[in-house]
């Protein structure tokens, strides 16, 4: 009997199904199998969980950090560049203007980080059990999103506190939010795969955020660009993220539109090439984590 | 056809290991190959070959071309010496690394149990670990919650159930894990050595468990160094072997042989034929002994008396200065320790043509239970040449005693550590001063 490539297949038996494995040497690109990923998703839910609920274990301040790493970030970027250097900020107070960009910011970067240092982290766990290997990046993302909301909380506040009411593009926020969760995810299934192999990613995320920190108008304006540069600048997707939760919160007048359909697309161009390079570099995980 | 539940054919896996570093090599090599190293392997990595950090030259065959197939409902036991090929196919039948050739079949849920304790988190208590392990293992939240009191008692942990597990003994920690992994329920179920866990009486709680799911008429696979444990709970058992399969049959028949076996490595060993002997233009290996105290061949040595280990060479050429030497491994392939000749009749003299036999003692109690494998080797100094090095040459099984005058003394666990040396213990004891101390632990306790 021949079956396709590691697929699992129901056959008849006579009393029940039985699913039979074949396990053979896979040859270049293989298919993602988000189905099995999907039978797998308690297990994401419970690596998830795991995330969430060691984070803050055995730290003083516990989930204040969520909040503290981009309101003090906010409060220095207000003292440089909103008060000494004087960069326009579209209109609004300096500081929710910055703020309003950490907070996605802080998603996407802490996302990016953990994901991509998730193969290595549990690299016991990789040469011991099986399971698709997809899951421990997207859980790493995904237990960004409690630390998101405990910022976003803080966000609000400030909002009130200066007044500002929150336009009716609010309901663009969920899928913002998703997009960061994609360009995150998207880099780290490429970083994560690589750092299996050479730990130097380690040691490139940091440099890396940093710079891309600067590359997104998160301490100035997008709008300090003209068109069509100002489009073309949607090619780093947090571009679109930042600009668009901006335009959705505090209803800076620039409509990010054009931006965000390119960010995007280079967006899911990121998380499907990232899963497939994932998916034909997971055979060797298990042997050279 | 469908009353099997594995099949295997033509199994291999490669390993690529890092290759030993050239000794001799100019600084210009080096810088070269460390400024160019980087750009061939970031080419590798991003046509996806398989790369590790370190160079690629050598590779090893962890499995070669093995078939068997599994009915369902079998127990069947994997035995062989370390690095044999075993858990190499554990890990291939349970998806987690690749074969390189070959196939294999696995028809209905696998569960493997390669390590007890897999997943486990430190931070989280006794009840979250039950939960995130079952998951890992694949178990569903159903599934645990209907079980989850059955976890807990099997393992004896009901009072700490919700203290971090950081805060168990190894003991409770190790108990808990193989009672999450025990009630498994896949109709495969690959097993990878956890029996050797615990206290005896929990071990034997385990090997009723395993015997009661070969029962149910679940597949077992069971790598397992016991060999008691394989006779008792399996019907027939795989022998491997440097990755190829030796035997396939009933358990009592393939232990017996892999017992007997000794791995292949003798104690005494000749080369009658000059040709083919190991050695140089200076020296010639003959033959390597391992001998008793009186004298006698013997593979087999009590760990609490002397070996003494010979080596018989020729010297082909006068006026060198001999340096014969040792070395000695254990079974995982560590080197225990090296011992160099420093026998003084001979020390700096050079040696006229002829035939010699250096010999060296082991004295009792110092080396670990478990199997000893030879390195006889012998260099001539000044200039300093390799004459021969012979891995493997011979080897020797030393087996511990309960009579409790080994280091073990009166412990029937496993010993663990490369060496076990019988060392001098004393204790004091003052009374005086244990009821000072008595005297705080009660005051501590009033508060």
């Amino acid at each position: 009997m021949k079956f396709k490539n590691d697929r699992l297949l129901n056959i008849q038996s006579i009393s029940y199904d039985i699913p039979v494995i074949r396990v053979e040497p896979s040859k270049g690109w293989v298919p993602l199998k988000l189905k099995e990923l999907w039978e797998y998703r308690e297990l994401l839910y419970f690596l998830t969980w795991r995330d969430i609920k060691v984070r803050y274990k055995q730290t003083v301040l516990g989930a204040a950090w969520a909040i503290i790493q981009p309101f003090f970030t906010m409060v220095v970027f207000s003292l440089f560049f909103g008060r000494l250097a004087k960069i326009p900020s579209d209109g609004v107070p300096y500081p929710i203007f910055s703020y309003a960009a950490l907070v996605p910011w802080a998603f996407f970067a802490n996302g990016l980080n953990k994901a991509s240092n998730s193969l290595v982290g549990n690299a016991n766990l990789i040469k011991k059990v099986y399971f698709p290997r997809l899951a421990m990046p997207i859980a790493a993302v995904f237990s960004g999103i409690v630390d998101f909301v405990l910022a976003f909380i803080v966000l609000f506040g400030m909002m009130l506190y200066f007044g500002i009411v929150p336009t009716i593009n609010v309901i663009w926020l969920p899928f913002l939010l998703m997009l960061a969760l994609i360009t995150s995810l998207g880099v780290a299934l490429w970083l994560s795969a690589m750092n299996v192999q050479f730990r130097d990613v380690r040691y490139i995320i940091p440099f890396l955020t940093q710079f891309w920190l600067f590359a997104t108008p998160i301490a100035y304006p997008s709008s300090l660009l003209s068109e069509p540069w100002r489009t073309i600048y949607g090619i780093n997707p947090m571009v679109g993220v930042v600009e668009g939760f901006r335009w959705a919160l505090l209803g800076t007048e620039t409509s990010p539109g054009p931006i965000i359909i390119v960010s995007s697309l280079v967006a899911l161009a990121l998380l499907i090439g990232g899963a497939f390079y994932f998916r034909r570099m997971e055979k060797t995980f298990a042997d050279v984590v | 056809m469908n009353d099997i539940a594995i099949r295997v054919e033509h199994l291999s896996k490669q390993y690529r290991i890092g290759g030993k570093r050239e000794r001799y090599k100019t600084l210009r090599d080096t810088l070269a190959e460390a400024f160019m190293a980087p750009f061939r392997r970031a080419s590798k990595l991003l046509r996806g070959q398989a790369t590790g950090a370190a160079e690629l030259d050598e590779t090893i065959w962890a499995l070669k071309d093995v078939s068997f197939e599994i009915k369902r409902g079998e127990v069947v036991g994997i035995i062989g010496r370390n690095g044999a090929g075993k858990s190499t196919l554990l890990k291939i039948l349970s998806r987690i690394t690749e074969p390189t050739s070959g196939f294999a079949e696995v028809r209905g849920r696998v569960g493997s149990l390669l390590e007890v304790g897999t997943g486990f988190h430190p931070e989280l208590t006794g009840r979250e670990n039950i939960y995130l392990n079952g998951a890992i293992l694949g178990m569903k939240r159903v599934e645990i919650d209907r079980k989850f009191d059955e976890i807990v008692a099997f393992a004896e942990v009901e009072k700490f159930i919700d203290t971090p597990v950081k805060h168990y003994s190894s003991g409770m920690y190790l108990r808990l894990a193989f009672a999450v992994a025990a009630h498994l329920e896949p109709e495969i179920l690959l097993v990878d050595e956890v029996l050797a866990v615990g206290d005896a009486h929990f071990q034997k709680k385990c090997l009723n468990k395993m015997q009661n799911v070969g029962r149910e008429g679940r597949t077992v696979l069971f790598i397992s160094h016991n060999m008691h444990a394989i006779t008792r709970l399996c019907e027939r058992a795989i022998l491997l072997d440097e990755g190829k399969l030796l035997m396939n049959g009933p358990s009592q028949q393939v232990v017996s042989v892999y017992l007997n076996s000794g791995y292949g490595t003798k104690a005494e060993r000749e080369w009658p034929d000059p040709s083919k002997a190991p050695g140089a233009e200076v020296a010639r290996l003959r033959a390597v002994r391992v001998k008793t105290e009186d004298g006698r061949v013997t593979d087999v040595i009590d760990i609490r008396q002397p070996v003494r280990i010979e080596m018989e060479y020729e010297v082909l050429k006068s006026g060198y200065v001999l340096l014969p030497h040792y070395q000695f491994y254990n079974e995982e392939g560590l080197e225990i320790f090296p011992s160099i000749d420093n026998d003084p009749t001979w020390r700096r003299r050079p040696r006229p043509k002829g035939r010699y036999v250096s010999t060296v003692w082991i004295p009792g109690n110092l080396l670990a239970e478990g199997k000893i494998f030879v390195e006889p080797a012998l260099i001539t100094l000044n200039p300093v040449m390799l004459q021969f090095c012979e891995r493997n040459a011979v080897a020797f099984q030393v087996t511990d005693t309960l009579e409790g005058d080994s280091a073990r003394g009166d412990w029937l666990g496993r010993m663990g550590g490369i060496i076990n040396p019988f060392l001098k213990w004393d204790t004091q004891f003052n009374s005086n001063k244990h009821k000072s101390v008595e005297n705080i632990n009660i005051s501590k306790s009033r508060k």
